[in-house]
């Protein structure tokens, strides 16, 4: 890895998102041929154009943004609110729209005399969402379907992503707030923003060519 | 007494030069105690990085500090003279929480503070030893320079509560230019000169064109008086003008700045004009300074060491003491660094290895 220094190092988020991400990389001009190759390997590279694309997991990147390893990649604006990383936020990819919510069983009443018992992944931006209100709430914090909290009666609430709503009503579930519009966005190491400034330039105009195209 | 540079870690080096550096320029050293009332960080908590401060007390009940912060312990103790102009510099550990692992972490902190009547000068001179400060670490470095009055004639001009003032600083330190746009979609207000500033990077001449097309007044005469000055004195390449350099407006106004050096990935250097602290703290001078984080300086050095000794010297219960004590002067008066051991400790890295026998030295093995 003698040229890791010249390369502009760039972490994906696995999975659906990442796929359409990288076409966007691709249409801006940073095509990486090997990484369309269905292949198990998890780092490309295109020495033409500078550019070494990784898979990491989505609520990783900003990690590897914000620590150096990678110099930009694409989280998702729920990430940044929950783990605010100390990076550039670039770009609206518009892409991976959904929005956090507050949910809850079709038959819930709240009741504002009761501590409201929230159950969530996301327990920053719950507290910051509650706490702007003024009201008490008590975090149970779940790693995954949180679902079924309030079915279970573990919670009277959950604070979630949704982006269909199709998982909440099979669950008899409904949003009864929306808290903040989620989308992909664009990141940058804030070093690198200015060791690399040519390249990420060069991609963020890229970029801004094209998504003025998608949102005509 | 001599001093072997080469056995000074990177972090001691920068620290010994940049001593000099700030001696050499007429600031003297200020030396101070690792405890500091608690009380002067809670009236100034916004100040500080982070809120959790490591406290104990005293024997006599009073409930002390390890400090997580210098600045505010220099201008409790200045004597605030309005005619002349306090010059120090400190190399004190701060003791903060780190971010990733949540807990303290002790942090050694280089840097100056310029108290009394600031002037152009001083300012001036505060930014050219920011840049001398940063090149000493390495020569691939920038500073990021912004001007706070700039930022906040436009802000004000919005007329916008504290809250969306908050949300728009924040915006503008990310470089978050639809989220500027959201903001002021939402307040109905024409935010176009603000995005034009967030999103102006990179040569100070050609930010500076630029920015006289949307602003004009003192601020932007200061910036572009201070910032030409640094150009002519060599620092065109690294000074860069960069607005989303934000620090809290209620402790900063004027200049603020920050510093990066390639192969970091956070900045290394920070600090700014800080008037509005001073006024907090009831004194009556201006104040301007910055602080050089050395705790990320060890990430620079890419070539592990690549021996850790010269000479690994092996002996035995049976060898004579005087004999091993001759071997290892003979050795280190050659200029290597020995080591005598029984046996090859696990994984140390040696040039050299030797054993001790009646008759003399024996090489059994040499790596290069």
């Amino acid at each position: 890895m003698k040229s890791l220094k010249t390369m502009l190092n760039i972490a994906l988020p696995k999975g659906r998102l990442g796929e359409k991400v990288y076409t966007m990389f691709k249409d801006a001009g940073f095509p990486c041929p090997s990484i369309e190759e269905n292949s198990r390997k998890l780092i490309f590279e295109n020495e033409e154009k500078q550019v070494r694309y990784f898979w990491v997991k989505p609520s990783d990147v900003a990690i590897y943004v914000e620590r150096g390893a990678a110099d930009i990649g694409v989280a998702g604006k729920d990430i940044l609110l929950e783990y605010q990383p100390d990076v550039y936020e670039l770009l609206d990819l518009n892409v991976g729209k959904c929005k956090m919510a507050v949910a809850a069983k079709k038959e819930f009443r709240d009741d504002a005399g009761k501590t409201l018992r929230v159950a969530t992944k996301f327990a920053n931006i719950t507290k910051n969402y509650y706490s702007s209100m003024g009201r008490e709430i008590d975090i149970i914090h779940l790693n995954g379907s949180i679902e079924i909290a309030p079915i279970l009666g573990l919670s009277d609430v959950i604070v979630d992503i949704v982006e269909t709503g199709t998982t909440l009503k099979e669950n008899n579930l409904e949003v009864i707030e929306s808290i903040v519009p989620i989308s992909a966005r664009l990141i940058a190491n804030k070093a690198s923003f200015k060791f690399k400034n040519d390249l990420i330039e060069q991609v963020l105009c890229g970029f801004k060519v094209n998504t003025e195209d998608n949102n005509d | 007494m001599q001093i072997d540079a080469s056995v000074l870690k990177k972090e001691e080096k920068v620290v010994f030069t940049l001593r000099s550096l700030y001696e050499k320029y007429g600031f003297n050293q200020y030396k101070m105690s690792k405890f500091e009332e608690y009380d002067l960080y809670v009236k100034n908590k916004d100040f500080l990085v982070s809120d959790n401060i490591i406290t104990f007390t005293d024997t006599d009940g009073k409930l002390l500090a390890l400090k997580p912060d210098v600045t505010l312990s220099i201008i409790k103790n200045t004597n605030e003279s309005k005619s002349t102009v306090e010059k120090v510099y400190y190399n004190e550990n701060v003791y903060r929480v780190s971010k990733g692992t949540e807990s303290y972490k002790e942090i050694m902190q280089v840097g100056l503070e310029c108290i009394g009547d600031i002037d152009d000068f001083n300012i001036y001179e505060t930014l050219m030893l920011a840049c001398e400060s940063l090149k000493s670490i390495s020569q691939d470095f920038v500073l990021d320079i912004s001007h706070m009055g700039i930022v906040s004639e436009i802000i004000e001009s919005f007329g916008v509560s504290r809250s969306v003032e908050k949300a728009l600083l924040k915006c503008i330190g990310e470089k978050n230019i639809h989220g500027i746009k959201e903001i002021c979609k939402n307040e109905g207000i024409d935010g176009t000169k603000l995005e034009k500033l967030v999103s102006l990077y990179g040569n100070p001449q050609k930010v500076i064109t630029e920015l006289k097309r949307i602003c004009q007044g003192e601020s932007l005469n200061q910036l572009t008086y201070i910032v030409s000055e640094l150009c002519k004195n060599g620092y065109q390449d690294s000074v860069r003008i960069d607005f989303s350099v934000i620090n809290d407006m209620s402790y900063y106004n004027g200049f603020v700045f920050k510093g990066f050096i390639n192969g970091i990935s956070a900045g290394v250097l920070s600090g700014g004009q800080y008037d509005n602290l001073m006024l907090k703290m009831r004194k009556k001078a201006k104040a301007v300074g910055f602080a050089v984080y050395l705790d990320m300086l060890e990430r620079l050095e890419i070539n592990d060491k690549e021996y850790d000794v010269d000479a690994l010297i092996l002996y035995d219960e049976s060898t004579n003491l005087s004999a091993l004590n001759d071997a290892i002067k003979l050795l280190a008066e050659s200029g290597k660094s020995v080591a005598a051991q029984k046996n090859v400790p696990e994984k140390l890295k040696y040039r050299q290895l030797l054993r001790l026998k009646e008759r003399g030295v024996e090489i059994i093995e040499n790596n290069a």
